[in-house]
């Protein structure tokens, strides 16, 4: 017992868990490395066992090259991507932020009833509607542009639920001396609340935007010309072109997944706590 | 808002009368006009949608003859899909498919457990396991499609030199293709709930574990104890969290199997992304959608009434 008891105090547990959990770490993201080692091979040497984990022989020059210039050029997907995810977190943001403002801080007739409704649309799963929005967009004209996709993701629930909470708990009083001074509502909404949600509202856009690049089904339905692809229907298509050759094939996948993971890792704080926050609250 | 109204009526009496109904004409424009594009649009693009699914579903209206040769035909169509042997398997899978909440969260806890207390880097290990949830789907389903892979992938390869004689064909075979998307499906799902999970630690109090410490109870039993009990909350929302997202796993399916082979990775939501744009029938593949908007009705409903139960504590 005592001689547990001072291992403890000298932390020895804590460090051998701290080396076992990093090789269950390492196990877990074992895909991952294995992809990325796989892009960077030749293709004889993907499928050798014992797996290389460091290639013998590199041809990550020519395997990238191939993804990013080749027939299925991921340079044109990507920038696709990046409109339509950047244009959706803007919107959505911004749609979401003004009706969160309104819906905690206007008093205004019918206001629970509207956001009652509002809200309802957050328990309606995408896939339930998809075959209205098709026929809608093929009336109005929206298939196969990336305006008809990024209006699809403009209208969250999710986001006006999650930052009315956060303009909730922004003090009335300094909204009222706002006022005072003559400030309209609008003026009060863009100088004084949104300054005081800005950490919820950086969570909130880069949700958004990751859940926007990451989204495969919307763009395969909607989108036609190959011109308009974005970075999961190119890999997609990629994969389909290059079916066999699993060397390019990983190249494509790191090509699609690192820069998110760049994304994340500087916004992490922001994503992970605004995950833990956001479902626990509800 | 009761705080705006008590403000204004504590006021200057004097003047109360007319600010008030200036100030109430502004408020209300300035409601509406600030909510008018999300109210639009969620009408528009949402709610009229899902009315318009539980009509078509009652209709055989498909793509290729067009809105002038539909008709109405009651509940034909839902009469049909429960005598379809693809969509039942779909359903049935998606049953087994459940599976994977309840396995992953034992499996998250014990990692939040260990993070929350046992290691140090713990914003390191946090990252680590939440990579998978971030990464593109699409991506994911390619690595693994030759991971997978049942004669060279690098999965097979390693069980063989480990001995193992009747290797599994994974994604190639009827018998291992729904398992394989559910191994797939914990891995991504395992961060998400490890974070929830690791919120949720935060609020046990140190001085139980203390006071458990004192009367000398083993970790083991601490952790059946107080924690298991005390995320109770979490592990409820984690649930059904999980349930619904099971029933929305289009992606990844489509990717790595396309249902098959066979039918044996089939789900719904992909029945009805098939009937609806490779079949073009839009009234039989609305039928589908309405079955899911109604299981994942019930299980939000569900959910309201466990959220009062704990309230209610």
């Amino acid at each position: 017992m005592s001689i547990g008891l001072r291992l403890k105090m000298i932390k020895w547990p804590k460090l051998l868990a701290t080396l076992l959990f990093a090789v269950v770490g390492l196990l877990f993201i074992a895909p991952f490395l294995w992809m990325i080692s796989s892009s960077f091979k030749v293709e004889a040497d993907v499928l050798k066992f014992p797996i290389e984990w460091i290639p013998s022989q590199w041809n990550a020059v020519e395997n990238y090259k191939e993804v990013w210039f080749g027939a299925h050029s991921f340079v044109l997907y990507y920038w696709n991507s990046i409109k339509v995810a950047i244009a959706t977190t803007l919107g959505s943001a911004a749609f979401s932020c003004l009706a969160a403002y309104a819906f905690a801080k206007i008093p205004f007739r019918g206001r629970d009833s509207l956001f009652l409704i509002v809200l309802a649309t957050y328990m309606i799963p995408p896939q339930a509607i998809i075959i209205p929005q098709y026929l809608i967009y093929s009336e109005i004209g929206l298939i196969d542009s990336h305006l008809g996709l990024i209006l699809l993701n403009c209208f969250s629930a999710f986001g006006t639920f999650m930052l009315r909470q956060f303009f909730l708990s922004v003090n009335d009083e300094i909204i009222e001396s706002a006022k005072m001074d003559g400030a309209g509502h609008f003026r009060t909404f863009a100088n004084i609340a949104v300054p005081l949600v800005k950490p919820a509202l950086a969570t909130y856009a880069i949700l958004r935007f990751i859940w926007t690049w990451n989204d495969y089904q919307n763009p395969l339905v909607f989108l036609r010309s190959d011109t308009l692809y974005t970075i999961q229907i190119g890999i997609k298509q990629f994969a389909d072109a290059h079916g066999s050759i699993y060397s390019l094939m990983m190249a494509a996948a790191v090509s699609a997944i690192v820069p998110l993971l760049i994304v994340f890792i500087i916004g992490q704080k922001q994503v992970i706590e605004g995950i833990a926050q956001g479902s626990v609250k509800g | 808002m009761n705080k705006v109204v008590a403000d204004t009526a504590m006021s200057n009496p004097a003047s109360i009368h007319k600010k008030r109904s200036k100030t109430n004409w502004r408020d209300h424009v300035a409601g509406y006009l600030f909510i008018a594009p999300m109210l639009i649009g969620s009408i528009v693009l949402i709610l009229f949608p899902i009315i318009a699914s539980f009509f078509l579903s009652l209709t055989d209206w498909n793509f290729v003859t067009g809105f002038g040769g539909a008709s109405f035909i009651g509940l034909d169509n839902f009469a049909m899909l429960f005598n379809d042997p693809v969509f039942l398997k779909g359903l049935s899978n998606n049953f087994i498919l459940l599976l994977v909440v309840p396995i992953g969260l034992a499996i998250s806890l014990v990692i939040a457990v260990i993070i929350n207390k046992g290691v140090y880097f713990k914003d390191t290990f946090k990252v680590v396991y939440f990579l998978p949830y971030i990464s593109s789907t699409v991506a994911i389903a390619l690595v693994f499609q030759v991971l997978f892979h049942p004669t060279s992938g690098p999965i097979n390869q390693i069980l063989m030199a480990l001995g193992v004689e009747n290797v599994p064909g994974w994604i190639a075979s009827s018998d291992w293709s729904l398992i394989s998307v559910m191994i797939i499906i914990i891995w991504t799902q395992l961060g998400f709930q490890t974070i929830l999970y690791l919120a949720a630690l935060q609020n046990i109090p140190a001085s139980l574990y203390e006071a458990a410490d004192v009367d000398g109870a083993s970790k083991l039993y601490q952790f059946f104890k107080i924690t298991v009990p005390l995320v109770t909350p979490t592990t409820f929302l984690l649930l059904i969290q999980g349930f619904v997202h099971s029933f929305k796993v289009f992606d990844l399916i489509m990717v790595l199997t396309e249902g098959g082979p066979a039918n044996s990775s089939t789900i719904p939501v992909l029945y009805l992304y098939q009937q609806a744009f490779e079949e073009l029938k839009t009234g039989y593949a609305s039928a589908v959608a309405v079955i899911l908007f109604l299981i994942l009705i019930t299980i939000t409903f569900l959910q309201w009434i466990g959220q009062k139960k704990w309230v209610n504590y």
